[in-house]
């Protein structure tokens, strides 16, 4: 039986005792998958799983909190679960967890910036082993998904789920690079030339929060301290500078939460290279405190904690 | 009038013009096409993608000063000075459903009672230049809200790409008087290609969908809540679709304090928020994403059209559609509420 099949095989056991599961199906195109929420078994044919259901479905999970849900989660997805967990934003038996062992999931904007014509016009996907057939425009060209596949995948090293009730496919021997070329890139730069790129991207950001509200962690959201209007902290003026505050304010809440989903960069509708921002964060993060959000049940996130003496804070050296 | 204007000719009257209106065009931005306000010397990248976010910014920017108040030292009066946009716009290369979104503000900030004297004052000061689409991309569904891909409403001038340049008919005298402008050259019988192509790419649309019982049909799901959740179940509440949308017109105000000053701001705000309908008292009538999603396709499909002869408050660009996060399909919904079986 193929994954698809096992993974439709374990929800239909536990179906009846859910309120929904949590899964993918094709969306507005051949190209895009979207959200599905499983309700029954006739539902349960749209599923679709594979490098184009993206969504990290776990960011779902906060707004069930009370009812029992199923969810199907990636890798990196379930790294997202298990700091929810943690964080005690939801309840273990209150989701039956199916996982998978992921092969990684496209970009779409790599997909965009390969195709001869504007995804827009897609015809036809066809999903091989290792390429897309993409016929777009009238034009058929086939990707390579390992040129298309999205950043995070490259340096996956938890491509099975890390938490589940069902673990559904083979199991990877992760084989992670060691760092991406556009981070390493970007940190290279001087603080001017940093400064002068942020000031120009973040005129593009139109504040519409869809990287807040994709984000599993970011669990404010409706109470948000950039859109409370008593005591208005940031300005709505749409400037560089308001717009990049209120990343600042994402990447501090997030750190040593943020499990590297990448859900808040594939959200931004205009194309915002937020993980850049995010990747330095979480290395700070691991470099201070050796931790690494997500990766294991029953760790605190350092912020959410207290300790006397850091080991690797030197409070009283300067 | 019709002429014809070469690909580097659009650029250099882009440029020309930058001399002395403010110019708002479609260029690359970093993997994606953005509207910026266009330099000499910037090149326009009008084919490559419809761009992320509409053109509404040019009679609706995003953040618009209101008035100023200035108090130089605590004894002083402070002075209050308004602050009505100057100068003229030009929109260069959006295409011709950016360029209606504002036939949707028109009626909701001209009525006999209320005149938005900042929304009318760019109204009448912005000329836009559209590009006729070649193609339909597959969220695009303006024949199905009364326009098609050459519609000319909206528009002062009308581009149609033909060979190495743009077939160029006016449609207001705003727009004939830039055609005068010695870049623009005679037609010659290019006016006949110029037609087989914006027919060809009505042709690719299909037929239309009927919206006619939208209005109806979704006012008979208002107080359905199970609906409602059903169809916001993916949605994440954010605001991308709400400011990408041409037709988007809500907005919120802010007193912004700048120590003994302070001015009064407009910005674009958005009913996906749940700041949006949040009472003084602390209660909200819109709580969740259902409700605040329901008042988003409602308010286009059914109480606008109500309110405003019928016209529906979506021009079919497809924005919401493609950039949102989740992938929710507001088509999708509107079918679902049209077809649903009582
Ligand atoms: S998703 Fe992008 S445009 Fe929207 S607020 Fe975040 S950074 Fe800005
Ligand atoms: S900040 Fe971005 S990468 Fe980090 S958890 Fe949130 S969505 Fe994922
Ligand atoms: S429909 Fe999409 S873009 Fe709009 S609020 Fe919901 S998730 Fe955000
Ligand atoms: S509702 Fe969506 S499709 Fe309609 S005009 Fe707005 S963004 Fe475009």
């Amino acid at each position: 039986m193929s994954q698809l099949d096992d993974l439709k095989t374990a929800i239909k056991s536990r179906l009846g005792d859910l309120e929904c599961v949590i899964g993918w199906e094709q969306g507005y195109d051949p190209l895009h998958a979207t959200p599905l929420f499983i309700r029954s078994e006739a539902d349960l044919d749209r599923l679709i799983i594979g490098p184009l259901a993206v969504h990290n479905l776990a960011t779902y999970l906060t707004g069930w909190k009370g009812k029992k849900v199923g969810v199907v989660v990636k890798g990196c997805d379930s790294k997202s679960v298990i700091e929810l967990l943690n964080e005690k934003l939801i309840n273990r038996d209150d989701v039956v967890i199916f996982g998978l062992c992921c092969d990684g999931v496209v970009s779409q904007r790599k997909i965009r910036a390969a195709l001869p014509a504007d995804p827009g016009f897609v015809e036809s996907v066809e999903i091989g082993a290792d390429s897309l057939k993409v016929t777009v425009a009238g034009q058929a060209a086939t990707l390579r998904l390992d040129d298309v596949r999205a950043d995070k995948c490259r340096v996956c090293d938890t491509p099975d789920a890390l938490v589940s009730d069902f673990l559904i496919g083979k199991a990877h021997t992760p084989a992670p690079a060691p760092s991406l070329k556009c981070q390493d890139e970007f940190e290279a730069k001087s603080d001017a030339e940093k400064f002068a790129f942020w000031q120009e991207t973040m005129g593009r950001c139109i504040r519409c929060y869809a990287c807040r509200n994709a984000c599993p962690m970011c669990v404010c959201r409706d109470y948000c301290i950039a859109t409370s209007r008593d005591p208005l902290w940031v300005s709505q003026e749409n400037l560089p500078s308001e717009n990049m505050m209120f990343q600042m304010i994402h990447v501090s809440h997030l750190a040593g939460r943020c499990t590297e989903c990448g859900e808040c960069e594939r959200a931004c509708p205009v194309d915002i290279p937020l993980m850049l921002l995010r990747r330095y964060m979480n290395k700070q993060v691991r470099d201070v405190f050796q931790h690494e959000a997500g990766k294991a049940l029953d760790q605190t996130p350092p912020l959410l904690t207290f300790k006397v003496e850091e080991e690797r804070i030197n409070e009283r050296g300067w | 009038m019709e002429k014809f204007i070469t690909k580097e000719n659009l650029n250099r009257l882009a440029a020309e013009l930058a001399a002395t209106c403010r110019v708002l065009a479609p260029v690359a931005d970093c993997g994606t096409v953005t509207f910026r306000r266009f330099q000499p010397g910037m090149v326009m990248d009008l084919h490559s993608r419809m761009a992320a976010v509409s053109p509404k910014a040019a009679t609706f920017p995003q953040t618009e000063t209101l008035l100023v108040v200035k108090r130089e030292i605590p004894e002083k009066k402070p002075e209050i000075i308004e602050t009505l946009p100057e100068g003229k716009n030009v929109v260069i290369g959006c295409r011709p459903c950016g360029a209606r979104g504002k036939l949707i503000f028109d009626p909701v900030y001209e009525t006999d009672k209320i005149k938005d004297p900042y929304y009318l004052q760019r109204r009448k000061n912005t000329v836009f230049i559209s590009l006729a689409c070649d193609r339909p991309e597959t969220t695009c569904f303006c024949h199905s809200v009364g326009s098609g891909p050459a519609d000319p409403s909206g528009s002062d001038v009308l581009l149609t790409l033909v060979g190495e340049g743009y077939v160029a008919r006016s449609v207001t005298p705003e727009g004939e008087e830039i055609m005068k402008m010695a870049l623009f050259a005679d037609a010659g019988d290019k006016g006949k290609e110029a037609d087989a192509k914006n027919a060809k790419a009505r042709e690719m649309m299909g037929e239309a969908h009927d919206y006619a019982s939208a209005p109806a049909k979704l006012l008979a799901r208002f107080d359905d809540m199970d609906f409602w959740l059903a169809q916001s179940a993916k949605c994440i509440s954010c605001g991308a679709c709400t400011y990408m949308c041409p037709t988007c017109y809500c907005f919120n105000i802010t007193d912004d304090d700048l120590g003994l000053s302070s001015q009064r701001i407009r910005t674009w705000d958005n009913c996906m928020s749940h700041t949006f309908t949040l009472e003084g008292s602390g209660h909200n009538p819109r709580s969740t994403k259902a409700h605040r999603l329901k008042n988003r396709v409602g308010h286009k499909f059914s109480y606008y059209p109500d309110l405003h002869k019928g016209v529906i408050a979506c021009c079919g660009c497809g924005r919401c559609i493609k950039q949102c996060p989740a992938g929710v399909d507001i088509r999708q919904i509107v079918n679902a509420a049209q077809e649903y079986a009582e």
